[in-house]
């Protein structure tokens, strides 16, 4: 088995990283070091595209992996690129929630119906955590923000179910807290021949935190009580939406060209 | 018994305190000391009550805890 230090030596740089004491982003690159560890796949086939916000540093600079860092919102269209020009790239896109379903919902949403072989791990926090923690698509109804200080009045957007319906192959939801789980999906979603949604809820405790009273340890002991992985349940579903097979875009792409004899 | 070893980066440590909370075994404390950003970081109080979850390891935001054994 690896140990820590391996993990670190072989998958981390520049660190310390800026993230702010107890926020979750390095905890994500941790999940997504180890899951890289125990997959298949080189690290050296593994191309990680990331837009702008906190979320986007997690991958550039600090994975050890070739990165492409993005202009804001557009780490999709960037990243579908990557995967068409070179489909032997394992192309992992890490986005923050204003990043990923705020500036770019549309291309979210095309990525999945497209079901292009993409590996979204959209980091949520809940709030456009860089800028200051302005309100964003994923702020709570009610939640008090910088922008929203009585409380957010619109209601918040289910990102996972949302992705789910626009078509996507494989779409699940883990937080910061249940980092075994989160650690084989994203083996998982790698494994995916088709557009993977990592849903990552994340405790910011700097934007977020404060204006609740809260620091990290308190909000993954919020995950710990506020999720499930009963469907049934009245609390947030956490773990595996779905799991299906549909045509690939790049795959049939390459067999249009193969069909019709070459470029 | 193997000897159980937890490493801890002083100087990586950012203070947020969730190994220390999340430790099953309350093996890691705060200390008095501060590292060079100022930062509590933790110590181990008694590395034999380890039972090697590895939890610490895996909720470090920062990558300054190890655990061997």
């Amino acid at each position: 088995m690896i140990t820590a230090a391996e993990i670190k030596e072989k998958y981390v740089r520049n660190h310390p990283s800026p993230f702010c004491p107890g926020c979750g982003g390095g905890m994500v690159l941790n999940a997504m070091s180890r899951a890289v560890e125990r997959s298949d796949v080189e690290k050296e086939d593994i191309v990680a595209v990331s837009g702008i916000g906190c979320a986007a540093w997690i991958p550039s600079p600090h994975w050890r992996v070739d990165t492409l860092h993005t202009t804001h919102g557009r780490a999709i269209p960037f990243a579908s690129g990557v995967k068409i020009a070179n489909r032997d790239l394992e192309v992992m896109v890490v986005s923050g929630d204003g990043d990923c379903a705020g500036i770019g919902g549309n291309h979210l949403l095309h990525g999945a119906r497209n079901n292009i072989d993409l590996n979204v791990l959209m980091v949520n926090n809940g709030l456009y955590a860089m800028t200051g923690g302005q309100v964003a698509p994923t702020t709570e109804h009610g939640e008090r923000t910088l922008t929203t200080p009585h409380g957010n009045p619109a209601s918040s957007f289910e990102v996972a179910e949302v992705v789910k319906a626009a078509g996507a192959s494989h779409v699940a939801r883990w937080t910061t807290y249940h980092m075994k789980e989160l650690i084989a999906e994203v083996e998982k979603a790698m494994e995916t021949d088709g557009f993977s949604f990592i849903e990552i809820m994340t405790q910011c405790p700097t934007r977020k935190g404060k204006k609740q009273g809260m620091d990290g340890i308190d909000m993954l002991a919020w995950y710990k009580e506020n999720t499930s992985k009963d469907k049934e349940s009245d609390k947030m579903f956490v773990g595996t939406l779905c799991d299906v097979e549909k045509p690939e875009l790049v795959g049939s792409i390459y067999r249009q060209i193969d069909e019709l004899g070459g470029v | 018994m193997t000897k159980k070893i937890i490493k801890i980066d002083r100087d990586l440590c950012k203070g947020c305190g969730i190994c220390i909370e999340y430790c099953p075994k309350d093996v890691l404390v705060g200390s008095d000391d501060l590292n060079r950003y100022d930062n509590h970081f933790p110590e181990v109080l008694c590395a034999q009550r380890c039972i090697l979850c590895r939890r610490c390891e895996l909720y470090c935001p920062d990558f300054a805890i190890e655990v061997e054994g």
